[in-house]
């Protein structure tokens, strides 16, 4: 057993942490969320140099074939430094590609950092069910296309390419009968409308009307597919909240040492002190859940993975809404705010919670796991 | 990061196990598994089994008799006993005084106590706690003035875990009353039966007698039994603290006790289902499970850092770990719902086969549920561990 990050790692994560430090400022990033086009290509390009796009792409494609704790790192380090960058949703189109297969030249395109990638499995009805699909695909072989609409598609306006989940058959809650496809962004039936999010990332709506679009795997059995490629996701954002909220532990603690009130540091009062201890266990029981997430998702025991990571995105899902709220309230008037980075962490923490799944939804998916009752 | 146990680990798992299927008594461990209370000869009888195999001490180095196991070896021992659910080894002597007579005792000392510790030929409690001194520790106030060969012990201890039992008591008492209130404090061992010497029990919300107040009037107690020197007792009390603590998060018994409660969700009806199909209770089971996952890996990482002392973080595991256990007792009680109310404490004290209540498996539940509530009070109160987490992990 060994709880310590390779050399590699370490320098991977030293790496992006001296280029946040340096370039990517809270006042750099700031301009980079109000522009026009909410990312930066020079930032995307160094993440390019760093090795970053690389990183998680299989050998034989020009990557590193990086593992879940590879990324684990990676993702903190994001999400210390409140990355924007559509980072996240091109690694995860990445990993769709790769359990797929058959799309070894787009992977190769990713890993030298020439194509961004958007997954677009979210319904508008749909909350955090990713069976709960509307979205028809009409065709036969590999060529398909693609009616409906998707929603709060992470970076969808700012991808060369979509993964897209849809309906080849089966009534719109069935598992069977889903299937993955790939839609070029620029292909036509596409219209994409890009909009911010409070915490400075980008979603997009997309209806698609005809859209053409190419199978992924087998036609109908996209959910096992869907399913993995999302724990997956669920992996990598429970790392990048882990990190959001070291940053955040350290942001509030450096300031109950600091503000002073009645004479004294704030942090001297026992209220204050207690909830920082609170704080403290849930960052720790989070960072202990996403270190398992990340050494798990990769099972191929399917029922150990999604036990894990549901168990994962739950714990630190709470931990979020905690260390969030209480990290605000102890920064007073100061923390609600749009100037300080403390809110702006909460921010990404709590819409990180609404993204692949909620604590409720995955408390409930742990529950609802053969296992939780069969172990009695 | 590789968060498997290694084949070695998992070979020593295994041999752990087969000692546990073969040498386990049938007989403790239902009572253990069943939440019925343990008898003296329960606890003695087990820890003469687990001293024969040379197991009794994990902590201790192989010189005194310990078996020689890292950190993690421990971790898999306690988690595997645990698991089968066998009576605990009392930590008062092993993991308590022991620790302290290795590090500050002398040759006579160690030579006479350690052996017997190891075979539990002497029951030890723990004399720490006074009425009026329960999280301000130092401020105790029970006297020993030195008379020739002899210290005459004065005043009063509480909260005496199993000290009806005991033979010895390892006390911090005050040699010098003049000083700042740590320096005047020593580490003495007082035999419980000399003269002037009274145990009292305290009968605690359950009903169970478990601890006593202890009372010192006029005992003479020979100079031979001072720990190291007079008036340096506050050094080794914390040295306690520092040292072997991760067990206190009892993740192997919440485990055990997890798998207690969805047995008994699936057994407890609702609307004609089973209780632990019910949305609502599988949540809060489910809740349960994952902080004891996230528990799990947090002690293990504790562990892997065994090179660090492990001091405050222990704070972290105690908070955690005693409020599982809490609410697991918590949630067993209201999956029995009205079946939870029959006490009969002669089937608890295994005088009476059967249960008042017709129930064996629900009847001893609500007092276990009572009983926990000491769990986040002793051992030093949740919120004084979160002073500890914020004042020597945080630096507030």
């Amino acid at each position: 057993m060994d709880f310590d990050f390779k050399e590699e790692q370490q320098q991977f994560a030293d790496a992006l942490r001296r280029w946040i430090d340096k370039d990517y400022s809270f006042e750099a990033r700031r301009k980079i969320v109000h522009s026009g086009a909410g990312v930066s290509e020079q930032a995307w390009q160094t993440l390019v140099d760093l090795g970053m796009t690389a990183l998680p792409v299989p050998e034989a494609q020009g990557g590193f074939n990086g593992s879940a704790v590879d990324m684990l790192v990676v993702m903190q380090e994001l999400g210390r430094g409140l990355v924007v960058e559509p980072y996240f949703a091109t690694v995860l189109g990445a990993h769709f590609l790769a359990l797929a297969g058959g799309q070894e030249e787009l992977l190769e395109k990713v890993a030298a950092g020439g194509l961004k990638l958007a997954c677009a499995l979210n319904e508008p009805h749909a909350r955090h069910a990713l069976n709960d699909i509307v979205v028809r695909a009409t065709g036969s072989g590999k060529d398909f296309a693609l009616s409906g609409m998707k929603s709060a598609v992470i970076h969808g306006a700012q991808a060369g390419a979509l993964i897209v989940s849809a309906r080849t058959g089966g009534d719109q809650h069935d598992t069977d009968g889903i299937s993955l496809f790939l839609v070029d962004a620029d292909t036509s039936g596409l219209v994409i409308k890009d909009c911010r999010t409070l915490d400075g990332q980008r979603v997009a709506s997309i209806t698609f009307d005809h859209a053409p679009a190419t199978l992924l795997g087998s036609e109908g059995q996209g959910w096992p597919l869907l399913e993995a490629g999302a724990d997956y996701g669920a992996t990598l954002l429970c790392a990048e909240a882990v990190g959001a909220m070291d940053a955040l532990f350290a942001a509030t603690l450096e300031y109950l040492k600091t503000r002073k009130q009645f004479g004294t540091p704030i942090g001297s009062f026992q209220a204050l002190q207690h909830r920082m201890a609170d704080m403290f266990i849930h960052l720790e029981q989070a960072r202990s859940m996403a270190m398992l997430a990340a050494a798990k998702v990769a099972s191929p025991d399917a029922e150990e993975r999604r036990r894990v990571v549901s168990a994962a995105k739950a714990r630190v899902g709470q931990a979020a809404t905690f260390i969030g709220q209480q990290a605000v309230q102890l920064h007073g008037g100061m923390g609600v705010t749009d100037e300080l980075a403390a809110a702006h962490h909460f921010k990404r923490l709590t819409m990180i919670g609404l993204t692949l799944g909620d604590a409720q939804h995955h408390l409930e998916r742990f529950a609802a796991q053969p296992g939780f009752r069969e172990a009695a | 990061m590789d968060l498997n146990y290694s084949a070695e680990d998992e070979a020593f798992r295994a041999q752990v196990r087969t000692f546990l299927a073969e040498n386990l008594p049938a007989d403790l461990q239902e009572k253990v598994r069943g939440h019925l209370r343990l008898a003296k000869e329960d606890y003695v009888r087990w820890h003469k089994i687990v001293a024969k195999q040379g197991w009794a001490a994990p902590a201790w180095p192989a010189e005194y008799g310990g078996p020689g196991w890292n950190a993690v070896q421990r971790h898999i021992w306690e988690d595997e006993c645990a698991r089968a659910g066998t009576p605990p080894i009392l930590p008062f002597g092993v993991n308590m005084v022991a620790p302290v007579i290795m590090a500050f005792g002398n040759e006579a000392q160690k030579a006479h106590y350690l052996p017997r510790i190891l075979n539990c030929d002497d029951w030890w409690c723990q004399g720490y706690s006074e009425p009026g001194s329960g999280s301000d520790l130092a401020s105790l106030k029970t006297t020993a003035v030195r008379d020739g060969e002899h210290y005459i012990v004065n005043g009063q201890k509480t909260w005496t875990t199993l000290g009806q039992h005991a033979d010895m008591i390892f006390c911090l008492v005050r040699t010098d009353p003049s000083v700042r209130k740590q320096e005047g404090i020593s580490f003495l061992l007082i035999d419980m039966k000399s003269p002037g010497v009274t145990v009292r029990p305290i009968i605690m919300l359950d009903e169970e007698h478990e601890v006593n107040e202890v009372f010192f009037d006029n005992v003479k107690v020979p100079v031979q039994n001072l720990i190291g020197q007079e008036n340096k007792g506050w050094t080794y009390a914390k040295y306690l603290l520092g040292h072997e603590r991760t067990g206190i998060a009892a993740v192997g018994r919440s485990k055990r006790e997890l798998l207690f409660l969805k047995r008994l969700a699936l057994r407890q009806q609702k609307d004609g289902k089973p209780l632990l199909d019910d949305p609502a209770f599988a949540a809060k089971v489910a809740n349960i499970e994952i902080e004891l996952m996230a528990l799990e890996v947090t002690v293990l990482r504790t562990i892997a850092q065994e090179h660090q002392a492990p001091g405050p973080q222990a704070s972290v595991l105690k908070v955690r770990g005693s409020e599982i256990q809490q609410m697991l007792a918590e949630l067993m009680v209201e999956a029995l719902g009205p079946a939870a109310l029959p006490f009969d404490p002669a089937y608890l004290e295994g005088e009476s086969e059967h249960a008042a209540g017709g129930d064996a498996e629900a009847a001893p539940l609500a007092a276990y549920y009572f009983n926990l509530r000491k769990t986040s009070i002793y051992g030093g109160s949740n919120e004084i561990q979160k002073n500890i987490i914020a004042q020597m992990i945080l630096g507030l």
